[in-house]
């Protein structure tokens, strides 16, 4: 079964990148463009996988996390954050949020795959 | 990577976006707003900026968005005061940083000593310690745990590692899968697993629950460390790990720690504080912003190609429907006819359909104003005034088009304002006024087109000194009297220039009669209002839509044509009497105590067939830039309706008198009439009495539009 990524970011040009990088590894790839939108969608389609950014209007990539951990459903998916910080504080504390992992921008295509593939347990 | 071209432009549309939300943001902190919620925009817009250049490789955009960055987190957290000078770095940084993405998008480069500039800048907000500003931050900080590797740093190729590990609770909770783990680390050579179940908890304790499972891995590979590092980085400190070479791995007794002894949270000094800090950032606020977060209405974004495809159709919709009805009229059906009421719907339809499809194109004013506060900026440093700039009507909507090429008038009108409107400092305070001049910009609606008004409250129009140049350059005669109004309008004459010395800014080459021809080309006018001492006021009127007008449907020498509604003061059938000969071509008309030229557009459109003439024919009163008013002598009035504009530049290039030529009901086409250059031919350059040529031969082909 294809891997469904949800990807949450409130910037166009990301999310268009992840959503490609994402589709010509073979994934399905849905987008949200910030953290009520992405908590929704989480709802909606059940990702096998969630990234999201963490500095987003409405509700930020920390909120998303705690609000998937927190909740009713798939709460042990796998949730990547995007973050344009290698500071090992900013990956620490999205750990301690309850992030799987964590991509740092600027990504290449190999790198989110590799991630993703990672966390996910997906072939190919 | 090499993204598709399709996502950089994606990103630059959004970095339109993102700098003009900074530009509002900073505007907002400017006038005092303090609250997160600005202050983050403005932080997420220059975040944003960044993490989207970076995907692109465009490294000086990258340095300098993260530079000013840093310097918003410093406003953000409070470890930064919000002084007028930071203030002012930011907006100038805030310029440059779109400055850097223009030239990005062109694929240019700036000069690396501007960015050094502001760089420094920036630089200089921070103070003495510019790196300082992560301290805040740094409880969190990981402490690296460097996974040490026995004694030997710099292992001599090991055969393989041994790893023992242990996922406490909170590995599961973040969503780990150990046996992902376990198969990456199979992934590297081959690879002994044994489960150890020398950890698990008393099924009768209090910690029953407490995951006990452990693996024991003994991989044969030659992968560095590192690789195998690389695996586990995404679990360190949420589960207990051991990694030591094969070799000399010990035979264990138990190395790790038993689960009691190190309860579920896991150790370390990250995880309560980081906790603590991630606690107050994530649900209550979110959850409270989520109610309002429904705020922005969704949108979609449309290739402007296909809004112009569809705005055309609706025209030749309207035109469709304007050729029924005429047909039906032609067949002198009852009013109540079924046909005649569809076909009444089916003229609100249409307008309906059309008002629709002009809203797409319309935007706000808003960005466009918010570009001119960074020109007052510039011309006020340039210039060494001070000056703040007031805006109002933002919300206004106005064509795409039309916003487009109101960017350049505006921005040399700001200029000038700066430049000639407002005066020095001490000049101001000396007449009794705040030594910083105030322009305000504002736009509005009103009946059918749309007024800007620039207005400064600087000393107001030198009108001796205008009169004085225009007749040294030998722009009026020497003896002319003008009226203030017509010396107002001397400045819109080509080439003429008020600067005394020449400015940093006025050697831009352009001058007023520049903005007047952008602003006529776009079926606007503008006039001039100023009071010695206390100010100039600019007011540019513009169509609200360039794909249709209200017009007047006229007929002279036989031709049908339109004459824009907005121009058309009224119409006037004048008694004999009302007309006075004035050498042998012209007349004036007076009307209410007062004289008007009046002009024959059948002559200056060079059609010469006087005994076609009525004797009393029909005038229109007209008024052109700066309320100088005319009137036109047409055969007939006919009708006043909606036309479609279809320009005629592209095959014809400009036609002096005619702004554009549309198709009417009956298929008929007709040239739209240009009042006011037809008024100022009338006047001439230099009001001579020599004869005048016809603006145009008028051997038009109908039927080509």
């Amino acid at each position: 079964m294809t891997v469904k990524v949800l990807a949450i970011d409130d910037s166009r040009t990301i999310r268009s990148l992840v959503q490609k990088v994402m589709e010509d590894a073979g994934f399905d790839c849905i987008c949200a463009e910030d953290g009520v939108d992405g908590i929704a969608r989480f709802a909606e389609v059940a990702p096998d996988v969630v990234i999201t950014d963490i500095n987003m209007p409405n509700m930020d990539g920390y909120g998303v996390i705690s609000s998937i951990r927190g909740g009713e459903i798939n709460q042990s998916v796998p949730i990547l954050v995007l973050t344009t910080e290698s500071a090992d504080h900013l990956k620490a504390r999205a750990r301690a949020a309850g992030a799987t992992g964590w991509i740092v921008k600027p990504f290449d295509d190999e790198t989110i795959v590799s991630v993703v593939r990672r966390v996910t347990g997906a072939i190919g | 990577m090499a993204p598709q071209s399709s996502i950089r432009d994606t990103f630059f549309e959004e970095c339109e976006d993102l700098l003009e939300a900074l530009a509002e943001g900073l505007a907002a902190m400017a006038g005092g707003a303090r609250d997160t919620d600005t202050v983050n925009a403005v932080f997420r817009a220059v975040h944003s900026v960044k993490g989207g250049a970076g995907a692109f490789a465009l490294t000086d955009l990258v340095a300098f968005a993260h530079r000013f960055e840093t310097v918003l987190d410093g406003v953000r957290s409070g470890t930064l005061d919000l002084t007028p000078e930071v203030m002012h770095t930011m907006q100038r940084s805030a310029d440059h940083l779109a400055d850097l993405v223009e030239a990005a998008r062109n694929e240019d480069v700036l000069p690396p000593d501007v960015s050094e500039a502001f760089l420094a800048n920036l630089d200089q907000c921070l103070g003495a310690e510019p790196e300082s500003l992560d301290m805040g931050d740094t409880p969190f900080d990981f402490a690296v745990i460097p996974l040490e590797f026995g004694d030997d740093p710099a292992p001599k190729e090991p055969a393989g590692y041994v790893i023992r590990f242990r996922p406490l609770q909170q590995l599961y909770a973040n969503g780990h899968d150990p046996a992902l783990l376990i198969a990456a680390v199979h992934a590297l050579g081959p690879c002994e697993v044994a489960l150890d179940l020398s950890a698990l908890p008393d099924w009768d304790g209090p910690d029953a629950l407490t995951p006990g499972l452990g693996w024991t891995l003994r991989l044969t590979t030659q992968e560095s460390e590192t690789v195998l590092q690389e695996i586990f980085e995404f679990v360190e400190g949420l589960c207990s790990l051991d990694i030591s070479p094969l070799e000399d791995a010990p035979v264990p007794a138990d190395p790790l720690p038993s689960p009691a002894a190190s309860p579920s949270p896991p150790p370390g000094p990250e995880a309560p504080p980081a906790a603590a800090s991630a606690a107050p950032k994530s649900d209550p606020a979110a959850g409270a912003e989520s109610a309002e977060a429904r705020g922005p209405k969704p949108t979609l974004r449309v290739d402007l190609d296909r809004v112009d495809r569809l705005i055309n159709s609706v025209g030749e919709l309207i035109i469709n429907q304007a050729m029924i009805a005429q047909r039906l009229q032609d067949m002198a059906l009852a009013s109540d006819d079924d046909v005649s009421l569809h076909v009444e719907d089916y003229r609100l339809l249409a307008r309906d359909i059309q008002e629709a499809v002009m809203a797409i194109r319309a935007q706000p004013v808003k960005p466009l104003f918010q570009r001119m506060s960074r020109i007052l900026r510039e011309a006020a440093e340039a210039t060494g005034k001070s000056a703040r700039l007031v805006t109002f009507g933002e919300n206004t909507e106005v064509d795409k088009t039309v916003i487009e090429r109101l960017a350049d008038p505006l921005t040399h009108m700001i200029r000038n304002a700066v430049d000639h409107g407002l005066e020095g400092p001490d000049a101001r305070r000396a007449a009794g006024k705040d030594g910083t001049g105030t322009i305000r910009l504002g736009a509005a609606h009103r009946s059918g087109s749309v007024i800007i008004t620039i207005r400064d409250d600087g000393a107001g129009l030198n009108r001796p000194r205008i009169l004085d140049i225009a007749r040294r350059k030998g722009l009026v005669a020497p003896d002319a009297d003008l009226a203030d109004a017509e010396i107002d309008g001397l400045l819109f004459l080509p080439g003429f220039s008020t600067a005394s010395a020449v400015s940093n800014l006025s050697g831009r080459g352009v001058g007023l009669d520049v903005v007047r021809n952008a602003v006529t080309a776009l079926g606007g006018r503008i006039s001039i209002a100023s009071v010695p001492g206390q100010g100039t006021e600019f007011t540019i009127s513009l169509p609200l839509t360039l794909a249709v007008m209200d017009g007047m449907v006229v007929s002279v020498a036989g031709q049908t044509m339109v004459v824009p509604i907005t121009s058309i003061l009224e119409t006037i059938r004048p008694a004999p009497g009302d007309l006075h000969r004035v050498g042998t071509d012209d007349s004036l008309l007076s009307i209410r105590g007062r004289f008007i030229p009046t002009v024959d557009v059948a002559r200056s459109l060079g059609f010469t067939d006087p005994s076609a003439r009525a004797d009393f024919p029909l005038l229109l009163l007209v008024e052109g830039e700066n309320q100088s008013q005319c009137a036109l002598v047409v055969d007939a009035v006919h009708d006043q309706r909606q036309v479609v504009i279809k320009g005629l530049d592209s095959n014809y290039g400009q036609v002096p008198g005619v702004s554009a030529a549309t198709v009417l009901g009956d298929g008929q086409i007709a040239l739209i009439l240009d009042p006011d250059a037809i008024a100022a031919h009338r006047a001439g350059p230099a009001a001579t009495a020599a004869p005048r040529p016809p603006l145009f031969h008028a051997d038009v082909h109908h039927g080509q539009h």
